[in-house]
C-alpha cells in the first residue's frame, strides 16, 4: 500500500506522520532549530515513503526541495481534525507562532477561518516568553496556574507589553501562579472571541503544541459553549491532516 | 529602471533629487518589477506599453513634464482621485497623481510623525524627505484633500516643504454636502487658473471632460474583459494599468490601453487566458494599492488564483463612473463634475452604503469566487468598515477574506498561508 509522509514544518517543530491508507504507522517530532529544512530532510532521509505532503510555514521549501505536495496549515488541520474526530464543528490550533480558528463544514471542508496577524500575540511564542519572565518552565506555569485561585487581568496581547505588565504585577508582589493564570485566561478570552468570529459551533478539536498545555485545555473547557476534544497527538494533527490530503494528481 | 542615462541624471540632479537614495529607490523597483511582473507567463502583448512605460517611469515621463514646464505648462500633483483631472486640464495644466506606495525613509519620518500612522502618509512624506520623487519636484503645485484625519494633518507638515492647497471633501452625501463640494471645485477651479494663467472655457473644459472619460472608458473596456473565465489578463497587470493611469500623457495612454483592450477581447472570444480556466477568482476591496504596491495581487496570484477585480481607488472607482458630456455651459459642467466626484465611495463618508453594493455586485458580475477585503493597517475608516464588508459578502453568500496590512515584506509568509487557505477553501 502507498506510504504517504506528512510534514507539519513549523516555527517550533516539525511533525511528520507516516500513514497507510489512514492508518498511522508511525509519528515523530523534533525542535525546528534554526535550519527546519534539515530536521524535515532527516525524516525524509529515511526513504520510508512513496509520497510527501508537506504543510506549515516551510512547505514551499519541502515542495522544492523533495518534491512534496503542499497544503496550507488550514486545510491540513481541517481534515486531521475531522478525520480524528467526524463529529467536530470547529478546529483550534494554537503553534509556537500562529493561533488559528477553523469552522468545519461535514467532511472536513472549511467554512470559514482565522488566523492571528503578524505578531505572536496568543501563540505558545507567548507563554513561552511570559513563563521566563515569571522564571517558570511551560509546565510549572501551567500547574501553578491550574493551582490558583482569584483573579488578575492582564490587558496587553502583545508579548512586549505583556512582559512589561507581568514584570509590574511581579514587583507588586502578586503571586506567580495568580499571574500565570491571567496569562493563560488573556488568550483564551482572545481565542474564544475569534473561534465566534469564524461561527464556530459543535464539538471543538483543540490541537497544536499549546494543546498539550493543561492550564489552556481547563480554561478553553470552561469557556467553549460546546464539546473540547483533544486528540492523544495534539501536535501531530497538522502533519496528520498533510498525510491525508495526498491527492494522486499532484496537490494543490 | 535601472537604465540611468546621463541626461537623466542632469534632469534628476537639477529637480533637486537626491541621486544616492533615488538610485537605491529605483533600483529597488525595478527588481520588484521583474520579479513580480517579468516571471508571468502568457502576457498579453499589449503590456508591452505598461512595461515600456515603467522603464521609463522616472526617465522618459519627467522629461516630458520637465519640457512642459520648461515651456511655461504647469504640473499639477494629486493625491487622491476626488482631485478632479478635467478642471486642472482645461485650465491648461498637466495632472500627475503621485503614488506613495513603497517604504522609505520611514526613519526620518517617525522623527516627525507617529509611527502607527498608515503606510501611504508615511510613504508621501518619505519621499519629499528623501528627495526621491521626481514626480512631487515636477509639481508647481500639489493638492491635497480632507479625505481622512491623517492625510488632513499630514499636509500641515507637508505644505511646509511644498506648494500645496488643499480641497475640503464633505463626509456625507447630502445635497448641501454637494453644494459646498461644487464650491469647492469652483475654488480648485480659481487656483489652478491662477497658477497656469489660463481661464477655464466652455470649449477646454467640453474637451478636458471627454478626454478624460475616455481614458475610463479604455479602462472599463479592460475591466469588462476580466469577468471571462479564464481571465485574459492578470490582476496585476490590470492594476498596473490603473496605477500608470494616474500620471501618463491622457491621450497616448487611452490609445495604448483601448489597442489592449482590443487585443483582452480577442483572448476571450479565442479563450484564451493567464490562469487556467477554474483558477479561483478573486475580488479585491479596500484601501487604494499606489505604485509600487503590488504586494496582495502577487501573493494571490502566485498561490494559483487570479484577481478578476480591484473595487478601489486604483480600480473601479477610478473609472466606472463618467462625468456627463452633455453640459451646456460652464455651471452645467461644474455640476456634473461635482456630482460624479461625490459619487465615488471611499470610506471616509457616512453612511458608505453604496462601497457595500458595489462589491457584491463587482463579485456576482466578476464571477468572483471570493473576495479579499485589503486595509492598510492604522487606516481608520477601511478597517472598521471591513465589518459591513464581511456582512455584505457574507448575506449574498460569497465568501470573504479580512487582511490588514502595510508596505513591508515581513508579513508575506503569513498572508501566503492566509490567502492559500482562502483560495482551497473557495473552490
Amino acid at each position: 500500500m502507498r506510504r504517504v509522509l506528512g510534514l507539519d514544518i513549523g516555527s517550533r517543530s516539525v511533525d511528520a506522520v507516516w500513514l497507510e491508507g489512514t492508518t498511522v504507522v508511525d509519528a515523530a517530532v523534533a525542535d525546528s532549530g534554526f535550519d527546519p529544512a534539515s530536521v524535515a530532510a532527516a525524516f525524509v532521509g529515511r526513504g520510508d515513503h512513496d509520497l510527501i505532503v508537506a504543510t506549515g510555514y516551510g512547505r514551499r521549501v519541502a515542495g522544492e526541495s523533495f518534491g512534496a505536495q503542499v497544503v496550507t496549515e488550514i486545510k491540513a488541520y481541517a481534515v486531521g481534525a475531522s478525520a480524528l474526530f467526524p463529529q467536530a464543528g470547529a478546529v483550534l490550533d494554537i503553534g509556537g507562532q500562529d493561533t488559528k480558528a477553523i469552522s468545519l463544514l461535514a467532511g472536513g471542508r472549511v467554512a470559514d477561518f482565522e488566523m492571528n496577524d503578524k505578531c505572536a500575540a496568543g501563540t505558545g511564542k507567548f507563554l513561552e516568553v511570559m513563563a521566563r519572565a515569571l522564571g517558570f518552565s511551560l509546565e510549572e506555569m501551567a500547574a501553578h496556574s491550574l493551582a490558583a485561585t482569584g483573579d488578575v487581568q492582564i490587558s496587553s496581547m502583545c508579548t512586549v507589553f505583556a512582559e512589561s505588565e507581568v514584570t509590574g504585577l511581579v514587583h507588586r508582589g502578586v503571586d506567580r501562579g495568580l499571574i500565570a493564570r491571567g496569562l493563560h485566561e488573556s488568550i483564551v478570552r482572545r481565542t474564544i472571541s475569534t473561534l465566534k468570529r469564524v461561527g464556530a459551533t459543535g464539538p471543538l478539536v483543540f490541537a497544536g503544541g499549546v494543546a498539550r498545555n493543561p492550564a489552556m485545555v481547563a480554561l478553553v473547557r470552561e469557556s467553549y459553549a460546546g464539546d473540547v476534544l483533544v486528540p492523544v497527538d495534539a501536535q501531530t494533527v497538522g502533519a496528520y491532516g498533510a498525510a491525508l490530503s495526498a491527492s494522486n494528481d499532484g496537490g494543490l | 529602471m535601472s537604465d540611468t542615462k546621463v541626461d537623466y541624471r542632469k534632469m534628476w540632479s537639477e529637480l533637486g533629487l537626491n541621486l544616492e537614495a533615488h538610485d537605491a529607490l529605483l533600483g529597488a523597483v525595478g527588481s520588484l518589477y521583474g520579479a513580480t511582473y517579468l516571471t508571468q507567463e502568457n502576457r498579453p502583448e499589449g503590456m508591452g506599453y505598461l512595461d515600456f512605460v515603467m522603464t521609463e517611469v522616472h526617465g522618459l515621463r519627467i522629461k516630458e513634464l520637465d519640457d512642459f514646464r520648461k515651456a511655461g505648462g504647469k504640473v499639477v500633483g494629486t493625491f487622491c482621485l476626488y482631485v478632479p483631472e478635467e478642471i486642472i486640464r482645461a485650465a491648461g495644466g498637466w495632472c500627475v497623481g503621485l503614488c506613495a506606495g513603497a517604504e522609505f525613509a520611514y526613519d526620518e519620518v517617525e522623527r516627525i510623525m507617529p509611527r502607527n500612522t498608515c503606510s501611504l502618509i508615511k510613504s508621501f512624506v518619505g519621499f519629499k524627505l528623501a528627495k526621491v520623487c521626481p514626480y512631487m519636484e515636477e509639481s508647481d503645485l500639489i493638492i491635497g484633500e480632507t479625505t481622512c484625519d491623517g492625510k488632513k494633518k499630514a499636509y500641515e507638515i507637508f505644505g511646509e516643504m511644498h506648494n500645496v492647497y488643499v480641497m475640503e471633501l464633505p463626509q456625507m452625501k447630502r445635497d448641501k454636502d454637494l453644494a459646498m463640494w461644487r464650491s469647492e471645485i469652483v475654488d480648485l477651479m480659481h487656483k489652478v487658473e491662477d497658477l497656469t494663467g489660463k481661464k477655464v472655457g466652455v470649449e477646454s473644459l467640453r474637451a478636458s471632460i471627454k478626454e478624460v472619460n475616455d481614458k475610463r472608458r479604455a479602462l472599463q473596456r479592460i475591466a469588462a474583459t476580466r469577468a471571462a473565465d479564464p481571465a485574459p489578463i492578470s490582476g496585476k497587470d490590470a492594476l498596473l494599468a490603473t496605477q500608470v493611469a494616474f500620471y501618463d500623457d491622457v491621450p497616448r495612454f487611452t490609445q495604448s490601453m483601448n489597442a489592449l483592450a482590443d487585443e483582452l477581447e480577442k483572448r476571450v472570444a479565442d479563450g484564451v487566458g493567464v490562469a487556467p480556466k477554474g483558477a479561483p477568482r478573486i475580488l479585491i476591496t479596500g484601501t487604494p494599492m499606489a505604485l509600487p504596491n503590488w504586494k496582495l495581487h502577487d501573493i494571490v496570484e502566485k498561490a494559483g488564483g487570479v484577481v478578476v477585480g480591484e473595487e478601489m481607488c486604483t480600480g473601479s472607482r477610478y473609472y466606472e463612473s463618467l462625468v456627463k458630456e452633455d453640459g451646456s455651459d460652464l455651471d452645467a459642467m461644474i455640476d456634473d463634475i461635482a456630482e460624479k466626484y461625490l459619487d465615488i465611495n471611499c470610506a471616509c463618508f457616512t453612511p458608505n452604503q453604496g462601497r457595500l453594493d458595489d462589491v457584491v455586485r463587482m463579485a456576482k458580475d466578476l464571477k468572483a469566487d471570493g473576495v479579499i477585503d485589503y486595509s492598510l493597517q492604522y487606516c481608520n475608516a477601511y478597517q472598521i468598515e471591513s465589518e459591513h464588508v464581511e456582512r455584505a459578502c457574507r448575506d449574498a453568500g460569497v465568501p470573504v477574506l479580512s487582511i490588514d496590512t502595510d508596505y513591508s515584506m515581513e508579513d508575506v509568509g503569513q498572508l501566503s498561508t492566509r490567502v492559500e487557505a482562502f483560495l482551497e477553501m473557495v473552490k
